[in-house]
């Protein structure tokens, strides 16, 4: 990872009911998930990056420049080193799957021939479907091939919006491995466009939010998601995302046992080896705090912490409270009366009891 | 039955005249259909209205003015005969100008659908594959459209087949030169030779039925194609 290698994009663009204002710096590597509700820009601030929309502005990819409207300089999307994946399946219904996947081959100048090719076909497991028609297969399937397809042409930035929105439960299931190992071997940076706090805590390494066509926050994605007012604008299902290591694994309860940095969980035991890193998620519902250490409980996992915020939350009865467990920050969702009864306050001592723990990795 | 050799002409004149009708056609609607597609200019509306026109007109109107366009007086008569052509009306070229517009709509309408149906995105999948705009138009934009462009051509052919006003305002009648199946008929019919006249037009019919078959058969392909 070279920290010389980065992304430069500052647009401007006006529509008769939305614009777009933003002005990043973004790392050269590892996905950057766009996160947003529906209508905030992520997709048009994708579709200015990939040239196919025309906003005023700067666009610096590495050290090559694809837009820069003060000297009138704008490239067109195919003179762009890009792969872009589109929302909903976008093979071309006359060609085969093969000739889906060598379609940019030949017009790529300078490309080191199929290598790419065959690298995407193995990373994204595609290599039974290659003789298909686009309309035998399912929606997953085509995602793969699409993202394969783009990785085809050696492109310098992937950009994908919201490749599994159009999937069902089950297909998001089954395409979910292939993202994340697409992650963990993708050497290039990649913009990621999505609405789902799921998606983004299991494949983001640096989340932007965006709202209203302004951006919120941008930064690394346990920062981001432990930020109160990140987790006042996504409500529900706010929390916190942290990496830890599976150390131990307990046979006869099947859970593991996860440490990071200063705390330890158990979760469910999902089969992931002794020593494999993963991503864990805690909600902050599924936080609850104690002012001592309750072992007459059902909840096994308890974390000792400092009270750090006590903020607002979007409904009056309840509030946000940030506790920091050594590194890292937990979010618990308590209701306004109990922290009166408790008397709770920023800087004193407490336990966090956590209901569950979601492994996402 | 037995077809006589003024039949025969007038059938490979008819042939000859759809065909090039056909080529011609496809070369011209094609990218009139694209722009048309694709264009959010302000001359949309009257251009596609001024190309819908020979589907309302009827075709003695058409076939008037072009008459006159054509003719000594008018403005293409005048630049064909400084060019030392002479005059197009009563030839074969003119009366293929006259089919070129009159069937305008019957080819321009089925490509611009296709166009339309495929929508923006798969011209802007391969633009991201690196294919510049000509190159996406053959390679993408094309293939995809190809059951509007079969429907148009058989369209195209089938109405040019068909046609009689238009002929007979711009060609005349004159035998291996203007003188179309359809014309043929009306020359039988005004001399009471009914005989000959049931023989061509039975001819047409089935021409007809086979033509709305082989649509209908494209249509259902499409379907699949495309849901």
């Amino acid at each position: 990872m070279s920290d010389t290698f980065q992304l430069k994009l500052k647009f401007t663009l006006q529509r008769s009911n939305f614009s777009l204002d933003v002005d990043l710096t973004l790392p050269g590597a590892g996905i950057t998930v766009i996160f947003g509700p529906s209508g905030c820009g992520k997709t048009t601030l994708l579709r200015c990056v990939a040239g196919l929309e025309r906003p005023m502005g700067v666009l610096r990819v590495s050290n090559s420049v694809w837009q820069d409207s003060s000297a009138g300089l704008f490239r067109p999307t195919w003179q762009r080193a890009l792969g872009y994946v589109f929302q909903e399946a976008s093979l071309f219904e006359h060609l085969s799957v093969a000739q889906n996947l060598e379609f940019g081959l030949s017009r790529v100048k300078g490309l080191a021939g199929r290598k790419a090719l065959q690298a995407a076909i193995e990373l994204l497991g595609i290599g039974h479907l290659l003789s298909r028609a686009p309309q035998g297969l399912s929606g997953g399937e085509r995602q793969r091939i699409a993202i394969a397809r783009a990785l085809a042409t050696e492109p310098q930035l992937l950009l994908l919006d919201e490749p599994m929105a159009s999937l069902d439960i089950a297909r998001k299931k089954e395409i979910i491995p292939w993202l994340e190992r697409l992650h963990r071997e993708l050497k290039i940076p990649a913009l990621y466009v999505t609405h789902s706090l799921d998606e983004l805590a299991r494949l983001a390494d640096h989340v932007v939010i965006l709202e209203q066509g302004r951006v919120k926050a941008s930064g690394g994605v346990a920062q981001t998601l432990s930020d109160i007012r990140i987790a006042q604008m996504v409500g529900d299902e706010a929390g916190i995302m942290t990496e830890g290591m599976v150390v131990d694994r307990h046979s006869a309860d099947h859970l593991a046992r996860i440490r990071f940095d200063q705390g330890e969980v158990w979760v469910r035991d999902d089969g992931q080896p002794i020593g494999q890193q993963v991503r864990i998620r805690i909600l902050a519902r599924d936080v609850s705090l104690s002012l001592a250490e309750d072992d007459q409980s059902t909840i096994q996992n308890r974390i000792q912490g400092v009270i750090q915020t006590i903020s607002d939350d979007r409904h009056p009865a309840q509030c946000l409270i940030s506790v920091r467990c050594g590194e890292t920050v937990l979010l618990a969702r308590v209701t306004r009366r109990a922290l009166n009864r408790l008397g709770l306050a920023v800087g004193r001592a407490i336990w966090c009891q956590i209901k569950s723990v979601a492994l996402v990795e | 039955m037995t077809i006589s050799p003024d039949a025969w002409q007038a059938i490979g004149l008819t042939l000859q005249l759809a065909t090039a009708t056909t080529v011609v056609l496809l070369l011209i609607a094609t990218p009139l259909a694209w722009w048309l597609s694709q264009t959010e200019s302000s001359l949309r509306a009257p251009i596609g209205a001024l190309v819908t026109l020979p589907l309302v007109l009827p075709p003695t109107v058409l076939g008037f003015y072009i008459l006159i366009v054509l003719g000594p007086e008018g403005l293409i008569g005048e630049i064909t005969q400084a060019l030392g052509l002479g005059l197009m009306s009563f030839s074969f070229s003119g009366l293929l100008i006259g089919s070129v517009i009159f069937s305008l709509p019957f080819a321009v309408q089925p490509i611009q659908y296709a166009f339309e149906a495929i929508g923006r995105r798969p011209m802007e999948v391969a633009a991201t594959l690196r294919a510049r705009p000509i190159d996406a138009f053959f390679s993408v934009a094309l293939p995809l459209a190809k059951p509007g462009l079969l429907t148009a051509t058989v369209l195209t052919f089938a109405h040019t087949v068909g046609e009689f006003g238009v002929v007979l305002m711009i060609g005349g009648n004159i035998p291996g030169e203007t003188r179309v199946v359809s014309t043929q008929i009306y020359g039988h019919v005004e001399a009471m030779e009914y005989r000959q006249a049931h023989g061509l037009a039975a001819g047409m019919v089935m021409f007809s039925f086979v033509v709305l078959i082989a649509l209908a058969r494209l249509k259902k392909r499409t379907d699949r194609i495309l849901p």
